[in-house]
C-alpha cells in the first residue's frame, strides 16, 4: 500500500499522532500489568464492574425473554409431566438423603472415636447464572449474586452433577466464577475407589480435565470416579469431579497422564450451588490415617504439588464417598 | 454539508458494539464472534475523525474490558492500535470501493487478533483456541452491511437535523 508521490499531506497528522499513541499504549500496558499482578487495578476493576451491570442485563435479556415465552406457551400436560417427574426425583433424592444422613452420622461417630477434630458444616446457597458470554479464551461465568448476598471469593461452586468451579471475583451484586476446565484452574482430587490423591487441571476444553504426574504404580483405571479430596480446604471433600476416560504414559515414561470427563454440566446450566466449608476446627487435611497430614495447599497450585501426592491406598474411601 | 452526526448515533453505535460482545451465542459459534465494537469504531474513525480518536478508542476498550472480563487495558491496547492504523491510512481507506475496504478491515482485524495472541502469550495464557481466528473472516463478511447500515443512519439523522 505504498504511495510513492504523496506522503506530504498526511505526514504531519501522522507524526502528531505517534506521541499520544505511545502514551495510550504505555497506559494500557501499565493497567494490564497492574491487573495481572492483582494490585490496585484489580481493586478498581472490581468497583468499576458495577458499571458493566446494565450491559450484562441488556445482553442477557433476549435469553430471559425466550425463557419467559417458553414458560407462557408450555402446555398443561407438559407441566403435569414435569411435575410428576420432579416429584419422583424428589422422593428418590429424599430417600438417598436419609441414607446419607445416617452415613454422615456414622462417619462423625467414627471420627470422634479416632480422636479427629475435623468437624465441618456445609453451607450452601443457590445462585443463578447470567446468560452472557465473557471472554471466550478464559472459562468463566457470571453469577447473579454478589457480596450483598454473602458470596465470597473462594467459594466452591457445584451443580447437580458435581464440582463446577470457584468464585474468583465479587462485586456487590455480581460474582465471577472460574470454571473447573479453565487452564488456570486446579482442584485437589481423590480417586473414589482407591483413595489415590492427585490434582486435576483444566484444559480449556469444556469436556476434559487433565491429571498429570500420576506414578506408574498408582492404582487408577479407566472409569474410576474422582471426588474432591478437601485438601486445602477450599473445596469441601467428597463432591464428584469427573470420570477417568483415558490413561497414557507421559513423555518421560515415568508417570501416567490421565484424562477425565467433568461430572458437572459445564455447558449452560441455569443455577449453581455455592458451598463453603465452615471449619469448626483447624483444617488438617483429608481424614486419612497416615500421620503426616499434607499441609494447606491452595487449589491453584503448581504441578510440583501434584508430584507430592502419594498413592497410598486409603482405607477410608467408603466414608469419604458414601453416595452410590 | 460537513455537519457532524449526533453524539447519540456515535456513542449509541459503540454501545451496541459493546453489547454484542457479551450477547450469548450458541456454544461453538461464540469463539468466532466478530469484533463488532472494533468495526463500529473503525467506521466512526473513517467518517468523523474530529469526533472519534485514540482517546475514544481507549475508553471504549476499557469499557469492553470491564464488560467482557478481560484484563483491564487489554482491549484498550488493541483498539488504540487499531485506531492508530485507521487514522494513518484514513485518506486511502475512505475512498476504497466497499469490497476493498472490507479487505482492509479484515487485515486490521487479523492484526488485532495477532496483538491479542501476543498479549495472551505475554500473560502466560498460551494459545488462543483456533476458532477465534475465524472471527476476522466473519468481520470481513459483515463489514459491507455494517458500513451501509451506518451510512444510512448517519445520512438520515443529518437530514432530520438539517
Amino acid at each position: 500500500m505504498a504511495y510513492p508521490g504523496t506522503p506530504a499531506p498526511r505526514l504531519t497528522e501522522g507524526a502528531g499522532g505517534t506521541l499520544p499513541l505511545l502514551a495510550y499504549l504505555a497506559l494500557a500496558t501499565v493497567l494490564m500489568v497492574a491487573d495481572q499482578r492483582g494490585g490496585f487495578a484489580s481493586q478498581a476493576r472490581q468497583h468499576l464492574s458495577t458499571l458493566a451491570e446494565p450491559v450484562w442485563w441488556l445482553a442477557s435479556s433476549p435469553g430471559r425473554l425466550a425463557e419467559g415465552a417458553h414458560d407462557l406457551v408450555t402446555t398443561r400436560s407438559r407441566l403435569l409431566a414435569d411435575n410428576e417427574r420432579l416429584t419422583r426425583e424428589l422422593q428418590v433424592n429424599a430417600s438417598r438423603l436419609h441414607r446419607l444422613a445416617a452415613v454422615a452420622e456414622e462417619n462423625q461417630r467414627l471420627r470422634e472415636l479416632l480422636g479427629g477434630t475435623r468437624g465441618y458444616r456445609l453451607e450452601a446457597k443457590l445462585a443463578g447464572i447470567i446468560d452472557v458470554d465473557l471472554d471466550p479464551s478464559r472459562q468463566r461465568i457470571l453469577l447473579d449474586a454478589g457480596s450483598d448476598d454473602g458470596v465470597r471469593v473462594g467459594q466452591a461452586m457445584i451443580d447437580a452433577g458435581g464440582v463446577l468451579g470457584q468464585v474468583i471475583e465479587v462485586t456487590p451484586r455480581r460474582a465471577t466464577a472460574l470454571l473447573l476446565t479453565d487452564p488456570e484452574h486446579a482442584v485437589p482430587v481423590q480417586v473414589a475407589r482407591s483413595g489415590l490423591r492427585t490434582i486435576a487441571f483444566g484444559t480449556g476444553r469444556t469436556d476434559m480435565l487433565r491429571l498429570p504426574n500420576i506414578p506408574q504404580s498408582a492404582d487408577i483405571r479407566v472409569g474410576d470416579r474422582l471426588v474432591t479430596s478437601g485438601i486445602g480446604g477450599r473445596f469441601p471433600a467428597g463432591f464428584p469431579v469427573g470420570t477417568i476416560e483415558q490413561l497414557h504414559p507421559d513423555d518421560t515414561r515415568l508417570f501416567v497422564v490421565a484424562q477425565a470427563r467433568p461430572a458437572a454440566r459445564l455447558d449452560r446450566g441455569l443455577e449453581v450451588l455455592l458451598v463453603n466449608n465452615t471449619l469448626d476446627a483447624v483444617d488438617d487435611g483429608p481424614p486419612l490415617p497416615p500421620p503426616p497430614p499434607p499441609a494447606n495447599e491452595a487449589p491453584q497450585e503448581s504441578p510440583a504439588a501434584a508430584t507430592a501426592t502419594e498413592g497410598d491406598p486409603a482405607p477410608a474411601p467408603a466414608e469419604q464417598e458414601p453416595t452410590p | 454539508m460537513n455537519r457532524a452526526p449526533s453524539g447519540w448515533l456515535v456513542y449509541g453505535g459503540l454501545f451496541v458494539g459493546l453489547l454484542l460482545m457479551v450477547v450469548p451465542l450458541p456454544a461453538g459459534i461464540e469463539l468466532a464472534r466478530p469484533y463488532v465494537l472494533a468495526m463500529v469504531l473503525c467506521y466512526w474513525l473513517l467518517e468523523t475523525p474530529e469526533q472519534v480518536g485514540l482517546g475514544t478508542a481507549f475508553l471504549a476498550g476499557l469499557a469492553a474490558d470491564l464488560v467482557s472480563g478481560t484484563l483491564l487495558g487489554e482491549q484498550a491496547l488493541r483498539l488504540v492500535i487499531l485506531a492508530f492504523l485507521v487514522q494513518r491510512f484514513r485518506a486511502r481507506l475512505r475512498f476504497f470501493p466497499l469490497w476493498q475496504q472490507a479487505l482492509a478491515v479484515f487485515a486490521l482485524l487479523l492484526n488485532d487478533r495477532l496483538v491479542d495472541q501476543a498479549i495472551h502469550a505475554a500473560g502466560g495464557d498460551g494459545w488462543l483456541p483456533w476458532a477465534t481466528w475465524l472471527a476476522p473472516f466473519v468481520g470481513f463478511a459483515l463489514w459491507p452491511w455494517l458500513f451501509l447500515l451506518f451510512d444510512e443512519l448517519r445520512l438520515r439523522s443529518r437530514d432530520r437535523a438539517g
